[in-house]
């Protein structure tokens, strides 16, 4: 058997697999809900055959270090792979359909096999599913012979094309507050997209992520060539129009949505504040949530007349300047004791803050100040904004933008250059001059300050406090966003934020496999784009420079050794 | 040391007479853990000498370098910068009082710019201006001048050591501390640093070098050191230790 032929059908096995799992935990099942073409496609049955043309997309990839396939092959392996994937399903559906599993696995229903099977009995539909799985892996391959860009765009029209069809009842809700009915019409019916709808956004969105793909340079180009003083014009513009349109955003998104940015604005507190301490200074942070609990229960203790310890209750806004001394306390205090610890075992002890930090406020021991497991009720709404998700996402927005100034600020100055010089080597950056101890606990202290405020937001948007929202997920999510958003960034982080938090907040009916999903999508993330989606400047040629470098090694073969080859770090 | 101490030949026209020295070191202890690095090492460096280190692999040569300027402090002993113990303060104010170092293996910070490394050089003198420094340092090494907005980890490793050093010049040192400026480099290269360190002494900065290429640093300094195991073993104007008989056998290579 030939290697190709063997890759081939390996892959096709793990996509059956693949397959197979997304079916019994019962994707396939509850996304049948929901349709991606209204009456044509269920996203149910897109899954499938979404593994289908991964399959093939890899089948069809040259294996490493060697040239590109021929088309032929390439058509051929992504044909196998996807038939092999196809077979596997279809097997499954009968053995569904025949056996009775429900009594083991809850999703190995009849309905199951039906979906899978195009609603067409098990002998046309096995032969559907093979011939399919066959074409779509095919298609997958296809994405090879095509050039990159125009691939690239067809992957990502896909992706966000889906994403649209299921953002359908928020999508839906803003055109009709904003009185666009007949665009809303247009796109949508019964819970997905329209034919003409999907034809629509996908052009669109391809032919846009194309012509930035082929043209972005160019523009990038054009706008690096004017002179400086209209540059500096062109850039204030834009920033006022963002700032513009965040401002009426609440107004245009409606009253669930503004719910939801409001989360994700507290997030970007969270990931801005995590920035300075990871992404600047370099200390990887795993219990950022321990500054998140103390910003919402500083401020749950000040304000709440549930809370027994502190009687004369003062205002949201009359607290936060103790939430904020709160914050700088507590960064002191998690940075002292780490301070000699690098890399590694900052990230181990820092863990351990953040597990201890939730099981003291949720002692018995802490219970009359605390109130242990119960938590603190009734934190009054940050007045003269009341809890209307519309009214609170103001001075959310606010802290932001003032958090977003201050990071760049920083980053550009003296402070972030000592930063910097100690995430590259930090006994060096002592040699030269730098008081590590001062600027690991700057670092510290400042993203301990976000990170309170975020909480101290938190606790009034809900109006609740419980130790239980304080868990590890919370550092972990405000870490994967500046990761995934690209680290160093703060659009990156914005956007981060947006799909690592907002996205799951308004698929809420698929929350079961939120962190199946989020997996799936980091570890694509990191093996496809490991500077994030929206990286700083530095940080992508750092990650990409071994491929230009080659000109410099002129003076290495004269000294006779290799030139240093940048690490990839994340 | 009183020993190496009465070893030394008649002062040379560089020993300090004025009585304190740039730089003196006074029976200093170091340790890694439980072992004893530097078992009572006392040295001086008079101003604008070079005066060199030398020794094999693990004699104790960097980690003297590393307890002058306080990146590994010493148990017990002193470092006088000016008549002044210095061993006790922390690096970065050791650095302001005007020692620099250039650590071993060309230590450069490799995801910066050459230029961004050179700005960092200067980063213990708040608030100056340092283009003239930068102008100097360019002088010194054209090489970086060209090589100015690239990476300092895609550079040759000549290229990289020049950038050590020129970085802790941008601090503007009263004594520069040399850890191995040749290592790993080719023998033409390390007699074009070996040129620079002495037009950088030239212009009026001591300096102290530590090297395992005991001929190339005998030949370029006025005074030197001989360490072996934590203990400074010969001590005399380089001229005599390169003609020493011991020296000669054990760090020149000859029979």
């Amino acid at each position: 058997m030939s290697p190709m032929v063997r890759r081939a059908l390996t892959l096709g096995l793990f996509g059956g697999i693949a397959g197979i799992h997304v079916s019994l935990v019962g994707i396939v099942n509850t996304f049948q809900t929901r349709d991606l073409i209204a009456d044509i496609v269920t996203i149910g049955s897109v899954i499938p055959m979404l593994i289908a043309i991964m399959v093939g997309w890899l089948a069809g990839r040259a294996p490493r270090h060697a040239a590109e396939l021929a088309a032929p092959t390439a058509l051929g392996a992504g044909a196998v792979a996807g038939a092999v994937t196809g077979t596997i399903l279809a097997l499954l559906a009968i053995l569904v359909d025949s056996v009775s599993l429900t009594w083991i696995l809850v999703n190995a229903r009849p309905q199951l096999a039906t979906i899978l099977q195009f609603e067409q009995g098990p002998v046309v539909g096995s032969v559907l599913l093979i011939a399919g799985g066959a074409a779509l892996g095919a298609a997958g391959a296809v994405l090879h012979i095509l050039p990159g860009a125009i691939a690239r765009s067809i992957a990502m029209a896909g992706i966000i094309t889906i994403i649209v069809a299921l953002m359908e009842p928020f999508i839906g809700a803003v055109l009709r507050n904003v009185e666009l009915r007949a665009i809303e019409g247009f796109l949508y019916d019964s819970g997905g997209l329209t034919l003409p709808g999907f034809i629509l956004v996908f052009a669109l969105i391809g032919a846009g992520v194309y012509g930035w793909a082929t043209r972005g340079d160019r523009a990038r180009a054009r706008v690096e060539a004017m002179p400086p003083d209209r540059r500096r014009a062109a850039k204030i513009a834009v920033y006022l129009a963002t700032i513009g349109i965040l401002l009426i955003l609440p107004q245009i998104v409606g009253q669930r949505l503004s719910e939801v940015i409001g989360t994700v604005g507290i997030y970007v507190l969270l990931g801005l504040g995590l920035n300075i301490v990871v992404g600047f200074a370099g200390l990887l942070d795993l219990g950022y949530v321990a500054f998140f609990a103390v910003g919402a229960y500083t401020t749950a203790i000040l304000t709440s007349p549930a809370s027994p310890v502190f009687t004369p209750e003062l205002p949201f806004w009359g607290a936060l300047p103790f939430v904020i001394l709160a914050a700088a306390l507590i960064g002191l205090a998690v940075g002292a004791p780490v301070l000699r610890l690098r890399g590694d075992y900052l990230a181990i002890v820092t863990l351990g803050f953040g597990e201890i930090a939730r099981e003291i406020f949720k002692s018995a021991w802490a219970q009359p100040v605390t109130g242990g497991a119960q938590g603190i009720l009734s934190i009054p709404e940050p007045i003269p904004f009341s809890r209307d998700p519309q009214s609170i996402y103001y001075p959310i927005l606010f802290f932001c933008i003032l958090a977003a100034i201050a990071a760049t600020t920083l980053a550009s100055s003296r402070v972030g250059r000592a930063w910097n010089a100690m995430r590259e080597d930090e006994s060096v950056a002592e040699a030269t001059g730098v008081n590590t101890i001062k600027y690991k606990l700057l670092a510290f202290g400042l993203g301990a300050a976000f990170g309170c405020l975020g909480g101290a937001f938190f606790g009034a948007k809900i109006g609740v406090v419980f130790p239980d929202s304080f868990n590890i997920l919370v550092s972990i999510n405000a870490l994967a966003l500046i990761i995934l958003g690209g680290m160093g960034n703060i659009a990156g982080v914005v956007l981060g934020a947006f799909v690592l938090v907002g996205l799951p907040e308004l698929l809420r009916e698929f929350a079961e496999y939120r962190l199946l999903i989020y997996g799936v999508v980091l570890v694509v993330m990191m093996l496809l784009r490991p500077e994030g989606l929206l990286p700083s400047r530095s940080r992508r040629a750092e990650l990409h420079e071994v491929k230009d470098e080659d000109d410099d090694d002129m003076y290495a073969d004269e000294v006779g050794e290799e030139t240093g080859r940048p690490v990839v770090t994340a | 040391m009183t020993q190496a101490e009465t070893a030394t030949a008649p002062a040379t026209v560089n020993e300090p007479t004025n009585g304190t020295p740039l730089l003196e070191l006074r029976d200093l202890h170091v340790y890694y853990g439980n072992i004893e690095a530097l078992k009572g090492v006392s040295m001086t460096v008079g101003e604008g000498e070079i005066v060199t280190l030398i020794g094999s692999n693990g004699a104790g040569k960097s980690t003297t370098l590393r307890a002058i300027s306080g990146t590994h402090k010493p148990r017990s002993g002193a470092v006088m910068l000016e008549g002044r113990d210095i061993h006790h303060l922390p690096a970065h104010e050791i650095v302001s009082l005007g020692i620099a170092h250039s650590p071993e293996g060309r230590k450069v910070f490799s995801r910066m710019t050459v230029y961004e490394n050179l700005q960092m050089g200067a980063f213990s003198r708040k608030g100056e201006k340092i283009e003239p420094d930068v102008a100097r340092v360019f002088d010194l090494f054209p090489r970086l001048k060209e090589r100015r907005t690239q990476k300092a980890g895609t550079m040759s490793g000549g290229e990289q050591q020049m950038l050590a050093m020129g970085r802790a010049l941008m601090a503007h040192p009263k004594i520069l501390l040399l850890d191995e400026p040749s290592m790993g480099l080719s023998p033409i290269l390390t007699e074009q640093i070996f040129n620079i360190i002495r037009e950088i002494n030239g212009q009026g900065t001591t300096v102290l070098l530590v090297e395992q290429n005991a001929l190339m640093a005998l030949n370029a300094a006025h005074r030197g050191y001989v360490i072996q195991t934590g203990k400074i073993l010969l001590a005399d104007t380089a001229k005599n230790l390169a003609a020493n008989e011991q020296v000669r056998q054990a760090y020149l290579g000859e029979i």
